[in-house]
């Protein structure tokens, strides 16, 4: 039985909007956490800590986001534990998160100058203290361009978890979409919203960068 | 004369290995309190390497060192109570460009417990006072000439009242014309008694305050001596080819 397109289902996607942002936000903070162990880890003295996180990120950017998602949705009842997309998902894309910034922050504290660490060191610095006050700061700015532009990819990522029956935006269009069949208005509108979305970090990103950027030369 | 003065370094049949190259061979080194030595060599000589070795920037393969009593290499919290004990100044000043000035100089102090905010502050600017910039303070380094940026190096090491100080090749990332400011700060530190290993070529700054000149060459000490005599009657091949170059 087909209907209609109608103010009803563009509500109905609209409102699914929440659960890509939701999912997005979980797997951003997430990962930033893990992507901060990570990157902390691949950059430390410790042979073993850099292996150990290497494996770990060529685990999650070797293999398809997918294959993840599938991995740990059906890993959860094979755990015995109920079955539950927005978990699975949720921990599915940060870990994937982690090991993207993980290996973006990596690339940003060692693209920090030696003689930083060099200097905080000789001027008898904690490691932490040389992190958070020396090194991760300069870092930060290096890196967030590439962070704001992983963002924007792990959003249109979320679109996956529609495949293990997560309702977030792509999975509202294709509900719409099997009771109007109307794909080129439903996908196209599905379309708009990621771009509305992303477009703006974007941008953001962009703007944050020249900020920094003054900041240090100004 | 040994044993009247307190040693501020000491060295024992130091080496460094880089894999397979060896950068230090064997060196024996004594330092006493309110010496100053420069050192002075070929590029590649291990310089730079040496007084790495002194806040351990640089790990040594075997040999002792022992600064201000403490043995470096004794293990415990050795490194850091040296560290504490030894500032050092850079080739290319690795000022942190995300401060201010004044943050650069607060850091250390602050984080390392040393002072609260309103001492550590104090003691910023008597020493940016010190080193003829104290209205830079609130700059950022980079609005700063090279001079001025490796002064802000020297006060920044200063704040933490180090007992002993190490400079690699202060002003060879200067342009000529601010060489001469560094030097007259770093000369005033001689003066008033300060501990310094200097990595230099500037022999107008050796024959003005050093206590003694070493030459090394290949990761080994060839010569030393008092300025007059290690200019004015260089024993060496080596170092009388090296003088010629560099005059
Ligand atoms: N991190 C390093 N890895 C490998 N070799 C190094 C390293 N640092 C220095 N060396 C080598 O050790 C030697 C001494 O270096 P250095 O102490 O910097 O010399 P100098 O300061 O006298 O120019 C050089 O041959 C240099 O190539
Ligand atoms: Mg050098």
């Amino acid at each position: 039985m087909i209907r209609q397109f109608g103010p009803a289902d563009i509500l109905f996607i609209i409102e699914a909007v929440r659960w890509t942002l939701l999912l997005s936000v979980i797997a951003f903070v997430g990962g930033a956490v893990g992507g901060l162990i990570v990157a902390l880890a691949r950059s430390s003295d410790s042979i073993a800590l850099r292996r150990i996180s290497a494996v770990f990120i060529r685990i999650f950017q070797g293999t398809p986001l997918l294959m993840q998602l599938f991995l740990f949705y059906f890993g959860l009842a094979v755990l015995n534990l109920p079955i539950n997309p927005l978990l699975a998902a949720a921990v599915a894309l940060t870990f994937h998160a982690s090991a993207y910034l993980g290996e973006i922050w990596r690339g940003s504290i060692q693209a920090v100058p030696t003689g930083q660490l060099e200097a905080a060191t000789a001027l008898s610095l904690s490691y932490r203290d040389r992190m958070q006050s020396v090194i991760l700061p300069q870092a930060a700015r290096i890196g967030v361009a590439p962070t704001v532009g992983f963002l924007v990819q792990l959003i249109k990522g979320t679109s996956l978890t529609s495949i293990i029956g997560f309702t977030e935006l792509t999975r509202a269009g294709q509900i719409v979409n099997n009771a109007t069949f109307d794909p080129f208005v439903v996908f196209g509108l599905v379309a708009v919203i990621y771009f509305l979305i992303c477009w703006p970090l974007s941008l953001y990103a962009r703007r944050l960068e020249a900020r920094m950027r003054r900041a240090f030369t100004r | 004369m040994a044993q009247s003065k307190q040693l501020a370094v000491e060295m024992r049949g130091v080496s460094k290995f880089f894999g397979a190259f060896q950068a230090l061979k064997a060196i024996d080194l004594t330092v006493e309190t309110g010496e100053r030595i420069v050192i002075c060599g070929p590029s590649g000589s291990g310089k730079s390497t040496l007084i790495r070795t002194i806040n351990q920037l640089e790990t040594i393969q075997s040999g002792t060192i022992t600064v201000d009593g403490i043995e470096l290499t004794a293990g415990g919290d050795n490194v850091g109570k040296v560290r504490r004990e030894v500032g050092m100044v850079f080739q290319q000043f690795n000022l942190f460009p995300h401060l201010t000035v004044l943050q650069n100089c607060m850091l250390a102090p602050l984080k390392t417990g040393r002072a609260n905010k309103s001492s550590a502050e104090a003691t910023a600017r008597k020493y940016l006072e010190r080193v003829k910039i104290p209205e830079q303070a609130d700059k950022f380094p980079a609005q700063l000439s090279g001079g001025q940026q490796q002064r802000v190096a020297i006060a920044r090491a200063l704040c933490m009242e180090p007992r002993i100080m190490l400079f690699d090749e202060p002003t060879s990332a200067l342009d000529p014309e601010m060489v001469k400011e560094v030097l007259d700060t770093m000369i005033d530190l001689a003066r008033e008694g300060m501990t310094m290993l200097c990595v230099t070529h500037e022999m107008e700054f050796a024959r003005a305050v050093a206590d003694r000149v070493i030459f090394m060459e290949a990761g080994a000490i060839i010569e030393q001596g008092a300025p007059e005599e290690f200019f004015g009657n260089p024993r060496s091949e080596r170092l009388r080819n090296f003088l010629g170059q560099i005059a």
